[in-house]
């Protein structure tokens, strides 16, 4: 069975004048189709107001679609008696770290979620537990989260939804505000999560490194979805990436750019191990 | 300034007050509070000032930081002294020019002032011992009946524990907006108090768009996170009386008596007449 379906999606932001008249209508999602598998770790990319973040948001059943249906776990959006299932199985981890975080201790923010759905106080440690220690965040639970980096502040927000024993994760630009080193914890983190626990996860951001090694790739444009496949078919396009306004990871660059200038390489190399092997590769064969 | 007020600190150290109920604490001051207004003779002070001592040694805050925290209404505990002792009417005891001083006037100038001193000092010395969590945790279980003439208790808990959580957030957003305003050549410093308070406003305004846009983004993160109100809701730390909190309770019902009493029996047999 499919983890998340949406079919022929529309999203509207209606901006309305004084007097409530309709003054202009912005479509952020347009016609969008989507499968995912359980499982799966998938990566939606596209550039500043692609509709990206607002697709997140139907998943979570934040926003609810102005036309077509958004599935989870079966269950579609539009009905208000599925919501709360819909929020337990499908979490949401957001863009800014400070902003998600409830409590002042760690531990009693990773308790909030099952607070929520009504757990009985001694399955919530258990849960808080076992969520912080797949995250690697065990030894800061008594602390404060003001002290913590933002890369292990996002950890803990996913331990928070991870509580809440959900099958899918979704994450809106969750490293933009990260420093490298904390985007490559939290990046980590996830694929962790995604093989160990079955995660199915959702990841959008616009850093093409955090997209390799994904098993597909989404990319939107102007609420619509313009490319899918796996990453390798997705950077072996580069020219189309571009128009796109969008970035192919530096190695791929690289790669495309040599064989513009002449040199026999294959396209869609993804990391630098991958082209070295094929330039050594090439210098023997001369 | 701000530095000064201790009130409402917590005090992190390990002592017995320290580990007791929350829902005792509150209810402890309140009792106190009560108990130094029930009587007026000197008896009552020997009582109560005993039971304080013994308090601030069990509660292992040095005496140093819980005296700090009347820094602040010294000015007020000046005030009130010095209008009970020269406006108090009665038989005067000494006179100097228009003012004098009565016998009344010494007696209540200096109950007052101690009655004072002992206000902050009990109130103080619950939140040195409390942690913001577990205050905001007791007051929602205390005020719990009120829910019945639909005060909204869950959510006024949730507001302070969420106002807790952001204040060093929002104050050094302050220090990051000002020293930006000031890269800008913004000027928080120079000039009379009007021309300050207009140099405040470049501060506020994106202060307030941003926690304005902190508080959307967290009802969202709340919402995601299936947060639907009190109803329904389970507690990861609920408050349980454990029997040290029996214990205390015994102790301070012990101690309410006791003062009653001595209220009781100073009215009919006043030790120190001349107060």
């Amino acid at each position: 069975m499919e983890m998340i379906k949406v079919e022929d999606l529309a999203f509207e932001y209606i901006r309305r004048n004084e007097e409530g008249d309709v003054e202009s209508i912005n479509r952020a999602i347009d016609g969008v189709n989507l499968n995912v598998k359980k499982g799966d770790f998938i990566a939606i990319i596209g550039a500043n107001g692609s509709g990206k973040s607002t697709l997140a948001k139907h998943i979570n059943a934040i926003l609810y679609p102005s036309e077509g249906t958004v599935w989870v776990n079966g269950l579609s959006t539009s009905k208000e008696e599925n919501l709360w299932e819909i929020r337990r199985s499908a979490g949401m981890v957001f863009q800014n770290p400070d902003n998600q975080i409830i409590a002042s201790v760690v531990e009693e923010d990773v308790g909030f979620g099952p607070e929520n759905l009504g757990i009985p106080t001694d399955e919530i440690w258990e849960r808080v537990e076992k969520s912080l220690e797949a995250v690697g965040m065990l030894e800061y639970r008594e602390q404060s989260p003001n002290k913590l980096s933002g890369g292990q502040k996002q950890r803990v927000a996913i331990a928070g939804i991870m509580a809440m024993k959900p099958e899918c994760i979704v994450l809106d630009e969750p490293t933009a505000m990260l420093d490298p080193e904390g985007r490559k914890e939290v990046v980590s983190t996830v694929h962790w999560l995604n093989k160990h626990e079955n995660i199915t996860v959702l990841l959008i951001t616009h850093h093409m490194d955090e997209v390799i090694n994904a098993d597909k790739v989404f990319v939107m444009e102007k609420g619509k979805i313009v490319m899918q496949g796996t990453p390798r078919e997705i950077f072996s396009r580069v020219d189309d990436i571009k128009r796109y306004r969008l970035d192919v990871p530096q190695v791929t660059e690289l790669a495309y750019e040599l064989k513009k200038a002449g040199l026999d390489i294959p396209e869609g190399i993804l990391s630098t191990d991958e082209l070295i092997r094929v330039l050594e590769k090439l210098r023997i064969s001369q | 300034m701000i530095r000064d007020i201790t009130i409402g600190q917590y005090y992190p150290v390990d002592s017995v007050l320290h580990r007791l109920d929350p829902r005792l604490k509150l209810n402890g001051t309140l009792l106190f509070i009560i108990s130094i207004f029930l009587f007026d003779y000197f008896y009552g002070y020997i009582a109560v000032t005993m039971f304080l001592v013994s308090i601030i040694m069990l509660s292992r805050v040095p005496l140093k930081f819980i005296l700090r925290g009347l820094k602040p209404i010294i000015i007020i505990l000046l005030f009130t002294t010095t209008f009970n002792l020269f406006l108090t009417q009665g038989d005067i005891l000494v006179k100097l020019g228009f003012l004098k001083i009565t016998k009344q006037g010494l007696h209540s100038a200096l109950f007052m002032g101690l009655r004072l001193t002992y206000l902050i000092l009990g109130s103080s010395l619950m939140t040195f011992t409390t942690t913001p969590n577990q205050l905001t945790d007791g007051l929602e279980r205390l005020m719990w009946p009120l829910r019945r003439i639909k005060v909204p208790v869950h959510e006024i808990a949730m507001m302070m524990s969420i106002a807790l959580r952001f204040i060093p957030i929002l104050l050094e957003e302050t220090d990051k907006i000002m020293k930006a305003q000031m890269a800008r050549g913004a000027d928080f410093e120079s000039g009379g108090i009007l021309k300050r308070a207009k140099g405040l406003v470049p501060l506020l305004v994106p202060l307030f768009v941003s926690a304005f846009r902190r508080a959307n983004d967290l009802a969202m993160a709340m919402e995601a996170r299936c947060y639907r109100g009190g109803e329904g809701r389970t507690k990861m730390k609920p408050l349980r009386y454990a029997g040290r909190d029996m214990i205390a309770y015994f102790i301070l019902l012990l101690y309410f008596a006791g003062i009653i009493f001595i209220s009781i029996y100073e009215k009919y047999f006043p030790y120190f007449d001349f107060i």
